[in-house]
């Protein structure tokens, strides 16, 4: 199998940083050098903050409300990280019967279950279900309206 | 040593990561225009379904829900692609993509005794940080990594990983049941001929004389009996260099002979194709536009014509690129045919780096020449950013006949933000 065309797009999205403040790169009409001048260039990048294995990071959207208590509202992007091994306490995407879902991986007892966040929801236990850690969410970006 | 991590399936496999309810579904991938099917899932495979089959023989099967069939999704496969790259390249400064889902690995400077568990751990992160499963074949050749690979893949006992080494009777056993045909850069003619001097498998092939191999067929072939000895001989330098030329094409979703139509179908392939050309930083001496009617309709009169227009000067510019591709089709172009193809070929590319100025070259050029570049480079960013086709020159028509039929796409999980796979809270 050949594609006619290979694309090369960057797994992360392009490096978008923040302007660092930046100082005038010369005191005055005298000529000295700033101060400044060494932190010319330095800048600061959510990617870098918030994408710490590019290869093994996607993002998705979440729909529903049973995560509220998580801080996870619906139309919030989820920052999803395949590389980790999801330990109880995290916060996991799940494949349950062929669903994504978005739940919290807790061991209640000594039985494995996801938990949602809103009382309305009881937890499911994992043990008798066709159930699949897709990857563990690393962080969760909330956007308000402007 | 050197690996060959090779994806299964790998379009299925991408469409799979993001819509695991495919899982055990027989699926296809199908080609630009949903023509025919280019990629097939094991399921697909055991129900007969070869490649090229044309998608619409399967329609039926479609239409009783026995099988799936995709519109080819290239912005995610290449997004996937990159990934798997990405993961092998945590491990060994010495990765070179051989083509899309093919990559070979250098294992240099490791213990030779540490092999076997790191091709396993190269075989379990790539799954695991993509999703893409692999299979991974390592030996002292690249010829050998091929073997290697498609052992992994076919031979259950070795769960998707298999080393071997130069020597001994594993190496042999497997070299014993590899028919000539399967062995990497062995042609079905050359397998006819060697068939004649009582060589069929690959091990005795191995234990041919290469300077009698040499003689009697070529260089090439010799190269393949020292890998399969275990002499590296094969290097891929030119593996990374630019491609010579750049083609896009495509069939029209129906036959047209309106001059308008194809014009705007030309002006679409023209400036594709300058946004490769500028992406891999060559630039192009000529342009080559064609059009071809359908020949498998011989009712009807036939004309498939083809036309290459110099340009003055080697450019990477989307504007002179276009008005030679235009050029060529008001040359080549007689009313009264229906066409069903029609495309740019960009040719004869240099490296921009490498330009020669013209001896006529003024201070006023280079400004304008830095101006031109700016504006293209304005006009990649744009169309990356925002999307393909965001910003164009001219304005091509809505539902021109040339628009990509891809009904059955998927969204692009990971390269557009209105995309992005959704999970149930």
């Amino acid at each position: 199998m050949r594609a006619p065309e290979i694309f090369h797009p960057h797994p992360a999205p392009p490096y978008r940083a923040l302007p660092y403040p930046l100082a005038t790169i010369r005191a005055g009409i005298s000529g000295f050098p700033s101060p400044a001048e060494d932190y010319v260039g330095r800048t600061l990048d959510l990617n870098e903050r918030l994408v710490k294995r590019p290869s093994a990071t996607f993002f998705m959207s979440v729909a529903g409300d049973s995560m509220e208590g998580f801080g996870i509202h619906d139309g919030d992007t989820l920052v999803v990280d395949r590389s980790i091994d999801a330990r109880p306490g995290h916060i996991v995407v799940a494949l349950v019967d062929g669903e994504v879902i978005v739940k919290r991986y807790e061991l209640i007892g000594r039985r494995p279950y996801l938990c949602s966040g809103n009382d309305r929801y009881a937890p499911i236990p994992i043990a008798d279900l066709d159930c699949q850690v897709w990857g563990v969410v690393r962080s969760v970006i909330h956007e308000y309206p402007v | 040593m050197i690996g060959l991590v090779d994806c299964n399936n790998f379009y299925v496999s991408c469409e799979r990561v993001f819509q695991p309810h495919l899982e055990g579904v027989p699926v296809g991938v199908m080609s630009n225009n949903d023509g025919c099917v280019i990629a097939r899932s094991n399921e697909l495979k055991a129900l007969g379904v070869e490649m090229g089959m044309p998608a619409f023989e399967l329609q039926q099967w479609v239409n009783q829900g026995r099988i799936r069939l995709l519109s080819s999704n290239y912005e995610l496969y290449g997004d996937m692609s990159a990934r798997v790259r990405e993961v092998l390249e945590e491990f060994s400064a010495g990765v070179e993509p051989y083509s899309i889902d093919e990559m070979f690995v250098r294992f240099d400077g490791f213990d030779a005794a540490t092999t076997q568990a790191l091709a396993r751990t190269l075989y379990r992160n790539v799954r695991q940080f993509t999703g893409i499963p692999v299979c991974v074949g390592v030996a002292h050749t690249r010829t050998l990594a091929k073997l290697a690979n498609r052992a992994a893949k076919k031979l259950p006992g070795y769960h998707g990983v298999c080393v071997i080494p130069a020597e001994g009777d594993e190496t042999r056993h497997l070299l014993e049941r590899t028919a000539l045909g399967d062995v990497w850069g062995v042609g079905r003619r050359l397998v006819e001929r060697l068939a004649i001097q009582g060589i069929e498998t690959a091990w005795e092939l191995r234990n041919a004389d290469p300077k009698a191999i040499r003689r009697r067929y070529s260089v090439t072939l010799e190269r393949t009996v020292r890998e399969l000895q275990g002499t590296p001989c094969i290097e891929m330098n030119d593996i990374d260099e630019p491609r010579q030329r750049i083609m896009t094409s495509r069939s029209f979703g129906r036959l047209t002979g309106d001059l308008g139509e194809l014009q705007a179908a030309i002006r679409q392939h023209a400036q594709r194709g300058a946004e490769k050309l500028r992406r891999q930083d060559s630039q192009a001496r000529a342009v080559y536009v064609f059009l071809k009617t359908n020949p498998h309709r011989p009712d009807l009169a036939q004309y498939s014509p083809g036309i290459i227009v110099e340009l003055p000067e080697p450019t990477d510019d989307s504007r002179p690129i276009l008005a030679a591709a235009q050029r060529g089709l008001i040359e080549m172009y007689r009313p009264g045919y229906r066409f069903m193809k029609g495309g740019v070929m960009l040719l004869d590319l240099l490296d921009t780096n490498r330009q020669q100025l013209s001896l006529l070259d003024t201070p006023e050029h280079a400004a304008q020449r830095e101006r031109d570049h700016q504006l293209m480079a304005t006009l990649d960013e744009l169309n990356h950013k925002m999307g393909r086709g965001t910003v164009r020159l001219g304005m091509p028509r809505k539902n021109a006949v040339w628009h990509l039929r891809c009904a059955h796409r998927t969204p692009r999980y990971t390269t557009q933000w209105g995309e992005i796979p959704t999970a149930l809270a």
